[in-house]
């Protein structure tokens, strides 16, 4: 399927979780915020809440340098 | 007030833009911004502000100019290393417009002193380094409705928030709890590009100048992500979070705490 992440059209498997697209991107999850169509998604739902064709994916950095 | 002769030429290409006009420099001249952090964000900001001719800029640092910050923190100099950041800059702002009263305060923010500090402000600027500061000063401006103009930097990255409480998302309505310590590297330990935080703490100086003159959209609602490698400004919309710790409609956080220390270890 595909899904458009921080503005970029890109294939990834079926049926992927959000913990899955973070690892499969080498992601640390508690490095990052994860907005899916416009929601926050909780870091506690990662494993359960699954990303559908042409869902929009945003991966925030922390960043707190100043 | 009435502009002087020297005034009215120092601010004449302010003056001459329909938006500002001397109504908009007035405004400008009456304003009052607290800038926390007087490292590579604060000094660009703090600079800029300094120059718009911004009445009073409050600097808020406890740390000493050093070698190392000379690389990006452009209101310091050989002259004022192991000098208080807050005083080197106040030095530098004053230097560039005598008309500007800059006071300088040297002392860490914490959950004790924050209300007090930011209370005489209308605008508080973060350019802080640390997550437990930010989080601090986040639920400080919502407690006290004040507008946050929130900005970070880390290697070639940098993001830029205007925080309007309870008009729009705040810090935790996108980042609800600071990251585990130690994972989040700071500059000293990744590094930062030296100009980044110019083009992000010019990018918070718009916003305030653009808030003193209530004109054009402020970036509420969005959070602005610059990559300079790739050269490219990336606008990611925040949405409100009603279940919000502290902004949301029944908030959790009602006091202000100080995270606990191993936070600060970022």
């Amino acid at each position: 399927m595909k899904l458009i992440i921080n503005g970029n059209d890109t294939e990834v498997k079926d049926n992927l979780t959000v913990a899955g697209l973070l690892s499969d991107l080498e992601i640390e999850p508690a490095r990052v915020a994860v907005e899916v169509n416009l929601v926050i998604i909780k870091k506690a739902d990662y494993n359960e809440h699954v990303l559908k064709d042409g869902d929009t994916v945003e991966v925030v950095n922390f960043v707190g340098g100043g | 007030m009435d502009f002087t002769e020297e005034q009215l030429k120092r601010y004449s290409r302010h003056i001459i833009l329909p938006e500002v006009g001397g109504k908009g420099q007035k405004k400008i001249s009456e304003a009052k911004v607290l800038i926390a952090g007087a490292g590579g964000l604060g000094c660009p900001v703090g600079y800029y502000l300094a120059a718009a001719g911004v009445g009073t800029i409050a600097m808020v640092d406890n740390d000493h100019v050093e070698l190392s910050n000379l690389q990006r923190q452009i209101a310091h100099s050989v002259k004022t290393v192991d000098v208080n950041k807050a005083d080197s800059a106040k030095q530098t702002f004053e230097a560039l417009n005598p008309d500007v009263n800059v006071i300088a305060i040297k002392e860490r923010l914490n959950s004790k002193n924050i209300l007090d500090l930011f209370k005489d402000y209308d605008i508080i600027v973060d350019g802080t380094d640390n997550f437990p500061t930010r989080y601090l000063i986040n639920d400080a401006c919502v407690m006290l409705n004040k507008p946050l103009v929130s900005g970070a930097i880390l290697r070639f990255e940098g993001q830029v928030t205007t925080i309007l409480p309870h008009d729009g998302p705040c810090y935790r309505c996108l980042f609800e709890e600071p990251p585990p310590a130690g994972l989040v590297p700071s500059c000293q330990e990744a590094g930062v590009l030296g100009v980044l935080p110019g083009v992000i703490g010019a990018l918070q100086a718009t916003e305030v100048l653009k808030l003193i003159i209530g004109k054009g959209e402020p970036l509420k609602g969005n959070l602005l992500i610059y990559d300079a490698l790739g050269v490219n400004f990336r606008k990611v919309k925040i949405p409100k979070n009603d279940k919000c710790p502290v902004c949301g409609k029944e908030p959790t956080i009602t006091d202000l705490k100080d995270l606990p220390e191993e936070y600060c270890s970022i």
